[in-house]
């Protein structure tokens, strides 16, 4: 749908044509057993070309003459390994490639949001896909998927370098010591829940609320004549400063991501 | 908009995704990254070695020089000493040598004027006698002139 939808004006058109752009293409019988096949296509895709890179740049890349493909990854890999030293206490073989492919994938998939909002949906119109969500960082099921394998290692890890036992004392003895066991069962779990819901979320509000004022920008010029000025205006600030968004969200992705698996890396302090 | 099936997909996604940044990106570009620093490293190391090499092999060509030249200044020496002595040395066998030739030369002189002496006188007495003989033939008495002869021959 375009903005001849739009161009009926605000009221029933506008909404119709956000809740229309806010649709997945998804098959299933609703509730949770619901497959939304353009997110899985914009993210496989995103992670093909991903693949791609990688496989052709571990191939090609020399240690005497990186060239400019090279130069790019090389300077993102060592910024993420900086990132690492900077916080990560001890080494650990996941963490790096983890962090990596969070940073690039989740960049990548935002980076959809940069597209035009009509352009991907209105050449699926075309043949005769009806419903399409570009950014798959819009889709709550692509955040958390991240989230809960985020929040599954950090589990694993916790069990594995504290112990069971260590693991269910600091469920017990933190934050406030062995006199408030029942309140530090509670505080320690809100904590620790509040980890994936909080990388889930953030990620999602911020691409959601990015694409949805997109969407608004473009209706400003579906609307009239006169908005196309606005909507050219208002389109270019928001994109360039989506740049910004995209990449940082991305970024606070895979810090937290280190910072959270490093928690659970350190030994229990006691109280 | 809630969470959907999608979720087990992307999950599945991302894990492989994680293996296979990790092992043809991360664990290659890490390494080289890592060998390319090392290598940088031991390549300044290098240079200052080489450095520090360089000066003491320097230090170590002066010293060779230096002791090249006072060897050398040394065998000049000896060399113009023995020079001078075989120089010495010629001079007094040759003129002993000389000494020696003059003598035997002298010597064969004396002898020859002696052997020439005896042969003349030999002659001399052959050639008296015959002029004699015929002085006698005028003259008959050889008597008297046997004092004459005598004297004629110790004469010569």
């Amino acid at each position: 749908m375009s903005s001849s939808t739009a161009n009926e004006a605000s009221g029933p058109g506008a909404v119709e044509y956000i809740q229309h752009h806010l649709h997945n293409n998804s098959i299933g019988d609703g509730g949770f057993w619901v497959v939304n096949l353009d997110t899985l296509f914009y993210s496989w895709l995103l992670a093909g070309v991903l693949m791609y890179i990688a496989w052709k740049m571990g191939k090609t890349m020399t240690a005497e003459t990186p060239s400019g493909g090279q130069n790019v990854l090389e300077a993102i890999v060592e910024f993420v390994q900086q990132q690492i030293k900077d916080i990560f206490p001890g080494s650990n073989p996941l963490i790096g490639p983890l962090a990596l492919t969070i940073f690039m994938w989740v960049f990548l998939m935002n980076t959809m949001d940069l597209i035009p909002v009509d352009l991907l949906p209105s050449l699926g119109q075309l043949v005769g896909i009806h419903y399409m969500k570009v950014v798959p960082t819009t889709d709550l099921s692509t955040t958390f998927a991240l989230a809960l394998s985020v929040f599954a290692l950090i589990i694993y890890y916790n069990i594995k370098i504290k112990g069971p036992i260590g693991y269910l004392k600091m469920f017990l003895f933190h934050p406030f010591g062995k006199y408030l066991i029942p309140v530090n069962i509670i505080m320690t779990a809100i904590e620790e829940i509040a980890k994936p819901v909080s990388l889930g979320l953030r990620l999602f509000g911020n691409m959601f609320a990015g694409e949805l004022i997109f969407l608004l920008i473009a209706l400003l010029g579906g609307a009239s004549l006169f908005g196309l000025l606005p909507q050219i205006a208002l389109g270019t600030a928001w994109a360039i400063f989506h740049i910004l968004v995209i990449t940082l969200q991305a970024f606070i992705f895979m810090l937290l991501t280190i910072v959270y698996l490093g928690m659970a890396h350190q030994d229990i302090e006691e109280h | 908009m809630s969470i959907t099936a999608t979720l087990i997909g992307q999950i599945i996604t991302f894990a492989i995704l994680v293996w296979f940044i990790g092992k043809y990106l991360w664990g290659p570009m890490t390494q080289m990254m890592d060998d390319r620093k090392k290598r940088i490293a031991d390549g300044l190391a290098a240079a200052e070695r080489g450095i520090h090499e360089q000066e003491l092999a320097e230090q170590k060509a002066a010293q060779h020089i230096k002791e090249a030249k006072e060897q050398a200044a040394e065998i000049l020496a000896q060399a113009q000493k023995r020079a001078a002595e075989i120089i010495e040395e010629a001079k007094i066998d040759a003129k002993a040598e000389g000494e020696r030739l003059i003598t035997a030369a002298n010597a064969e002189i004396e002898q020859e004027v002696n052997r020439a002496k005896e042969s003349l006188r030999a002659q001399v007495v052959d050639i008296t006698v015959a002029a004699a003989g015929k002085i006698i033939k005028k003259e008959i008495d050889a008597k008297a002139h046997d004092d004459l002869l005598k004297d004629v021959v110790g004469q010569l």
